[in-house]
């Protein structure tokens, strides 16, 4: 078990400043994240699209704003636990045990959900039939490309990730690359690749139609796709790989006896508390009147949350409050001296 | 104010008078209606405020920029009626407009 003194759940703009709110204060802490990488909804939702209400920063993209964050948390030496989601909550006396979905345990005087709208995780396919071929010929991504060698390949989704595994497989396999309109919004590049391929017949491309029916046993034996016409096409295939984007989705968090209000955490506006002492809930997650859910409203939520997490933390030593710019305190812990 | 007309897919439906400006999906947060869950909050970065909208209303709205129509694309058993409700937004001419919520957004 890793003892720090703050677990942060969330590596999102909110939790990749708490790191920094507490590093300052001289704690500890540890980012998990069921995504591969930092960043959140900045990343995952809108790596390019402009966001221009930061303060003093007139236009950034979400991605450079989790780039800036990331390095102005680089003194600090935090670790990270990506592709990890946090499945248990338990109370140890003054402490809190936290365990994840990859047997990481943590114990922590303090836990800081920054989780945004919960964790990020594939979109299914609706048929109700799909859930049982999961993990054996059906996938959401693609972890082990040898796996799929000399196979039948049906891909769904428009975007970068189906046409990039199209063109990638088709190296090797059969590809069928299904959507359900005739434009594909990935890169324009791919997809001129991918139409050369469809002409060497490498690739066959479906479009406009969707998903009507799986068949097989244990595994995938054919797919029928219903297009726009009405029309009906059954295709071999030993393999659906679907690549519907992401969703997020609250999951364990809503197990843990807090209060809850909709899909949020209650929390008091002084110390950003939830009903349980030691847990703290800021950004996208909380709520309490007033509540605005901005990038910037999160960073102000764990600035006052560090410092009940010092509180509990230290609990001998007494809270200074201090700037940036004059203590050295800081500065040294910023590798500034 | 118009009236949107909210319906989910068992046909349970409710009518709302919604402010001009406001997008149908906010008229549906504010009301407590349910069905449209908007994650994202309306930055068109999410897909679960989708509805399909009535028929005869597709051609009097404003048309699906690309961005909602590849969004689109991520949403749960989008069909050809399919809109995302924050994009919507509620004037004069929207008065009567009937959306109906997906089995679910996720």
């Amino acid at each position: 078990m890793k003892k720090t003194d703050t677990v942060i759940i969330g590596a999102g703009p909110v939790g990749l400043f708490a790191v920094h709110q507490l590093g300052i204060k001289g704690l500890k802490s540890v980012v998990i994240d069921n995504l591969d990488k930092a960043g959140g909804q900045c990343i995952e939702l809108y790596p390019d699209k402009p966001i221009y209400d930061i303060p003093a920063v007139p236009e950034c993209t979400g991605e450079e704003l989790t780039k800036r964050l990331l390095e102005q948390i680089k003194p600090f030496n935090t670790e990270f636990f990506l592709n990890e989601r946090v499945e248990e909550v338990k109370q140890d006396k003054d402490n809190w045990i936290v365990k994840t979905n990859n047997n990481n345990e943590f114990l922590a005087p303090n836990i800081i959900i920054a989780g945004g709208v919960g964790s990020f995780e594939p979109r299914k396919l609706s048929l109700k039939e799909a859930e049982k071929f999961e993990g054996k010929s059906l996938f959401y991504a693609v972890r082990n490309k040898e796996l799929f060698k000399n196979k039948n390949i049906s891909i769904f989704g428009g975007g970068d990730s189906a046409l990039d595994w199209a063109l990638e497989l088709s190296k090797f396999s059969k590809i069928n690359l299904i959507h359900r309109r005739e434009g594909f919004r990935g890169a324009p590049h791919t997809l001129s690749e991918i139409k050369k391929l469809e002409k060497d017949g490498k690739i066959s491309i479906k479009t406009p139609c969707q998903l009507e029916s799986i068949e097989g046993e244990t595994n995938i034996k054919s797919i029928t796709l219903k297009f726009d016409d009405g029309k009906t096409e059954k295709i071999k295939t030993d393999i659906v790989l679907s690549f519907f984007g992401l969703i997020m989705k609250l999951g364990p968090i809503a197990e843990w006896g807090l209060n809850m209000s909709k899909k949020t955490i209650e929390v008091n506006s002084e110390n950003f508390q939830t009903s349980k002492q030691g847990i703290f809930a800021a950004g996208d997650i909380c709520s309490y009147p007033g509540k605005l859910k901005l990038i910037l409203s999160g960073f102000h939520e764990v600035a006052l949350a560090s410092v009940e997490c010092f509180k509990r933390a230290r609990p001998n030593e007494k809270y200074r409050f201090e700037f940036t710019t004059s203590s050295k305190n800081i500065q040294e812990r910023l590798g500034k001296k | 104010m118009p009236k949107i007309t909210y319906k989910d897919n068992q046909g349970n439906s409710k009518t709302i008078e919604v402010e001009n400006g406001l997008s149908v999906m906010e008229g549906a947060i504010q009301n407590d209606v349910p069905g449209i869950d908007a994650d994202c909050g309306g930055s068109m970065a999410c897909a679960t405020c989708h509805v399909y909208v009535e028929e005869k209303w597709l051609d009097k709205l404003p048309k699906a920029e690309d961005a909602e129509i590849d969004m689109i694309d991520m949403a749960y058993e989008p069909k050809k009626n399919s809109r995302l409700s924050c994009q919507l937004i509620v004037s004069d001419e929207l008065e009567g407009l009937t959306v109906t919520t997906p089995e679910k957004q996720s």
